[in-house]
């Protein structure tokens, strides 16, 4: 099989799984769950395939792996659609390809696959727990099975189809299709747990938040095409100056303002500020879902739009100045120390993670506008491994508290926060370890973890395009990021049990921990294949053990188109490159906030035991800056306010009034005319009202009031006409 | 290559479906949905005759994407109107909806 016809199959079988489940299996779990992972299994095949071939291939960003057919035909261009493979989609097909086979699995376990129905579950509420009764004749209640377990494995298949199909598109239409498939399945992943007010709630907010940006994307995906006449990739980079040349608002390129609405459009599907208000409440879906949302798919997708998009973003300089970046820039490094503050005062496990993960898109967003087009695709990877590692693992947390909750019957416990939780290392073991793993990856710690060495990246590159106020922010970011992840893995796992409930917590089975455990191998590993070049001692272990030193900057830089009109960035950032030898700065920096942080961490709240010690309940940050309230004041009242307006003023008011006054003036003039020409007009309109009469009596037969023997009697009439006009000739 | 009559007899019968739907079945919706072959048979025709005998233009095409529009819009003020009767008057056979006569 030719390996671009791999390609295109790869997004195909979870969209069947997708139809399968939803058509024929959705009774049956045991077919549902084995249909939605061997789906997921297939794509996964086929995408590690298609990576070890991708990897073979000499000069692989020169020659990718594309297939292009036309596909519709307008006017005189044709727009042709297919897949590519280059080096950036393949790194990012690996990691997709892993998290969500991974995620999958994990949500067979998570969904209580096997155990009881539950007493009292209801479709669109979350299982509530069964009692079974034993050999000894004692009840107890357990967990009990998802009700709505199929229609899940459906959902994320047709997730995971979104995504594999945003990931070999070779343009910018069916990547924005499949971009599209995974907003609509946000929302109805989200909204799951329909019968909860809180989901259905997070589920419209989500989707109308994203669509703002999506807008916005979509009038710059059409301008770049009114311009190219493409919307293939490749082709758009090699016709830059179509874009570039053209001046617009401002005086800035075309380029720069299709860039700026590409990237409001990333603002809404990575929840930048200022449209990232929809994740934390995302959290009201089920677990897996919310790993998918954060770290496989849609919010990477955002970042990974970005960076597909680079070449376009760098040609937009005009006057050393470049809105595009500065833009992605301001807003990167803004919303990762923002979110970072937030992140610090939740004490909801699963929203730590959601804060943690805008401040960490916020990060590769920044290395973006610095020029760091390596170091953000790096982080995207090593994030999506440790951020789905970590929200499985609160996943796990969670599902063991519950456990606990069901032992004690006090449902009053809320099993996602934080200070009911504690000393859950002896009764999770492998959870902890794992959670560790993922939190210190988040955290960067040194040398080990994959997050330290793309984190590190960031600052390095950031340093050096000379941005030092982007360096100083990001590194108290990453500050702040150590410390929050010590304060969740100190309050989850270490001290004693602060309730019952966490004393009887228990270890998750085992679909969900080979997940976990799968994710920390990544969490750990993959930051070695992009240690720089110059780094002491470390650096040089790759060369020595015969592989190309910095395999994954080599590999993933030849994706960019190399030299030609307007590329004058991306030489700057080869030559640089090349020169940026070792600088013990930004490493000592992110060695000092990573430990720190960590120390912190450990040292403030491993005396914490109880919510009103926690210095770090600020009102306004556990408030979220108002952002929502604001929204709400501002936005939602403006919308609700219109409405009103429109229906008491000006259809109620002034619509209604005028066929008022039309309505009782017409009485007056009728009762006038009445009195005067009544008797003569009365004389004729009985004697014309009784001759309608009879006639109506008569044709009465005619009108059945049913519409289907009115339409047989139309094509009974046209019958005839036909047969007149046939017989006519 | 398919002749042209083919295309146009399975518009033809598609067409004939479309009637029987909308003058046999009972069910409002379903009345609509037979409207919604009828007009698809009709676009068929209007393609296939475009393809063997106009190909040049843009029309066929043009119409076509028409006539989709039109439909859509039609079936979305249909089951507007059929789910108002359905609430007041809790039913969607076609016969049962006598309102016209009084």
């Amino acid at each position: 099989m030719e390996i671009t016809t791999l390609i295109l199959l790869l997004p195909l079988p979870p969209l069947l799984a997708f139809f399968l489940i939803v058509l024929f299996t959705n009774r049956s779990r045991l077919l549902s769950s084995i249909i939605g992972v061997g789906a997921a299994f297939l794509s996964w095949l086929g995408a590690m395939i298609v990576f070890i071939n991708a990897l073979g291939v000499e000069e692989f960003g020169k020659h990718p792996f594309e297939l292009s057919i036309p596909w519709l035909a307008t006017g005189s261009t044709t727009l042709s659609i297919g897949v590519m493979i280059d080096p950036l989609s393949a790194v990012v097909l690996f990691f997709v390809g892993w998290t969500v086979l991974m995620i999958f699995l994990y949500s067979v376990g998570y969904h209580n696959f096997g155990q009881p129905k539950g007493d009292h579950d209801k479709k669109g509420l979350p299982p509530h727990g069964a009692t079974v009764t034993d050999e000894h004749g004692h009840s107890h209640t357990v967990l009990s099975v998802e009700p709505m377990y199929s229609r899940f494995f459906a959902f994320i298949g047709l997730f995971a189809f979104g995504m594999y199909t945003l990931v070999v598109s070779n343009n910018l239409l069916t990547m924005f299709v499949g971009w599209e498939v995974m907003g609509l399945c946000s929302y109805l992943l989200i909204g799951f747990w329909f019968q909860k007010p809180s989901a259905r709630a997070a589920a419209i907010k989500a989707f109308l938040t994203t669509r703002v940006g999506d807008v916005f994307m979509l009038i710059g995906v059409v301008w770049l095409y009114s311009l190219t006449g493409t919307l293939n990739f490749r082709e758009i980079f090699s016709h830059l100056d179509k874009v570039t040349e053209v001046t617009s608002l401002f005086g800035w390129s075309a380029a720069a303002w299709i860039g700026i609405l590409l990237f409001i459009g990333t603002i809404g599907k990575s929840a930048q500020f200022p449209l990232h208000v929809w994740l934390p409440d995302a959290m009201e879906g089920p677990t897996p879902v919310s790993a998918m949302i954060h770290a496989a798919t849609m919010v990477s997708a955002g970042v990974y739009a970005m960076i597909r998009m680079f070449p376009l973003f760098e040609s937009a300089t005009s006057d050393g100045f470049n809105p595009p970046m500065v833009m992605l820039m301001v807003v990167g490094t803004f919303t990762a120390l923002f979110a970072a503050t937030i992140a610090v005062a939740q004490n909801d496990i699963k929203r730590v993670l959601a804060y943690s993960t805008i401040s960490q898109l916020g990060f590769m967003l920044a290395a973006l506008g610095t020029g760091a087009y390596v170091a953000a695709t790096f982080h995207l990877v090593t994030h999506a491994f440790f951020k789905a590692l970590l929200f499985l693992g609160s996943g796990s947390v969670i599902h063991g508290m519950e456990h606990g909750v069901l032992h004690t019957g006090n449902h009053h416990v809320d099993p996602q926060d934080m200070y009911n939780m504690g000393g859950l290392r002896k009764k999770m073991p492998i959870t902890f370890w794992t959670f560790l793993i993922g939190g210190f990856a988040l955290a960067g710690f040194p040398l080990v973890t994959a997050g330290f060495w793309s984190k590190d990246e960031i600052l390095t590159e950031a340093l050096h395009g000379g941005y030092i106020w982007v360096f100083g922010i990001l590194a108290l970011a990453a500050l702040m990021t150590a410390f929050y992840t010590m304060r969740q893995i100190t309050l989850t796992f270490f001290g004693e049990p602060r309730t019952p409930e966490a004393e009887h917590a228990h270890e998750t089975p085992w679909t969900m921990t080979v997940p976990l455990m799968v994710l920390s191998f990544f969490a750990i590993t993959f930051g070695w294949v992009g240690i720089p070049e110059h780094f002491p001692v470390l650096g040089g272990i790759p060369k020595a053990l015969g592989f190309a030193s910095n395999w994954f900057h080599e590999f993933v830089i030849s994706s960019l188109p190399a030299g030609g009109g307007g590329h004058e960035g991306l030489l700057r950032l080869a030559s640089e490159e090349a020169a940026a030898a070792f600088d013990p700065i930004p490493l000592i920096t992110s060695l000092v906030v990573a430990l720190g942080g960590l120390a912190l961490g450990w040292w403030y709240y491993s005396k914490v035991t109880k919510v009103e010690q926690d210095f770090f309940q600020i009102k306004i940050l556990k408030n979220k800056y108002y952002i929502d309230e604001i929204y709400n004041g501002s936005f939602v009242r403006l919308a609700g306010w219109l409405s009103e307006t429109f229906a008491v003023f000006i259809d109620r008011q002034i619509i209604d009034g005028i066929l008022h006054a039309v309505a009782s003036t017409v009485p007056v003039i009728g009762s006038f005319l009445r009195r005067t020409i009544d008797a003569f007009i009365n004389w004729i309109g009985d004697k014309i009202g009784s001759g309608t009469n009879s006639v109506g009596q008569e044709a009465k037969i005619l009108q059945p009031g049913k519409v289907q023997q009115y339409l047989v009697a139309t094509m009974a009439l046209v019958l005839v006409a036909l047969l007149f006009f046939i017989t006519r000739n | 290559m398919i002749p042209l009559s083919w295309y146009l007899i399975f518009a033809a019968a598609l067409f004939s479906l479309g009637l029987y739907g909308v003058l046999a079945r009972r069910n409002a919706v379903a009345l609509l949905m037979g409207v919604e072959l009828m007009l698809n048979a009709v676009i068929i025709n209007l393609i296939a005759f475009w393809r063997y005998i106009g190909f040049a233009g843009m029309s066929g095409q043009a119409f076509a994407v028409i006539v989709f529009a039109v439909s859509a819009a039609e079936v979305a003020v249909g089951l507007a109107l059929v789910i108002s009767i359905y609430r007041r008057r809790n039913t969607v056979v076609a016969e049962d909806i006598d309102m016209l006569k009084f």
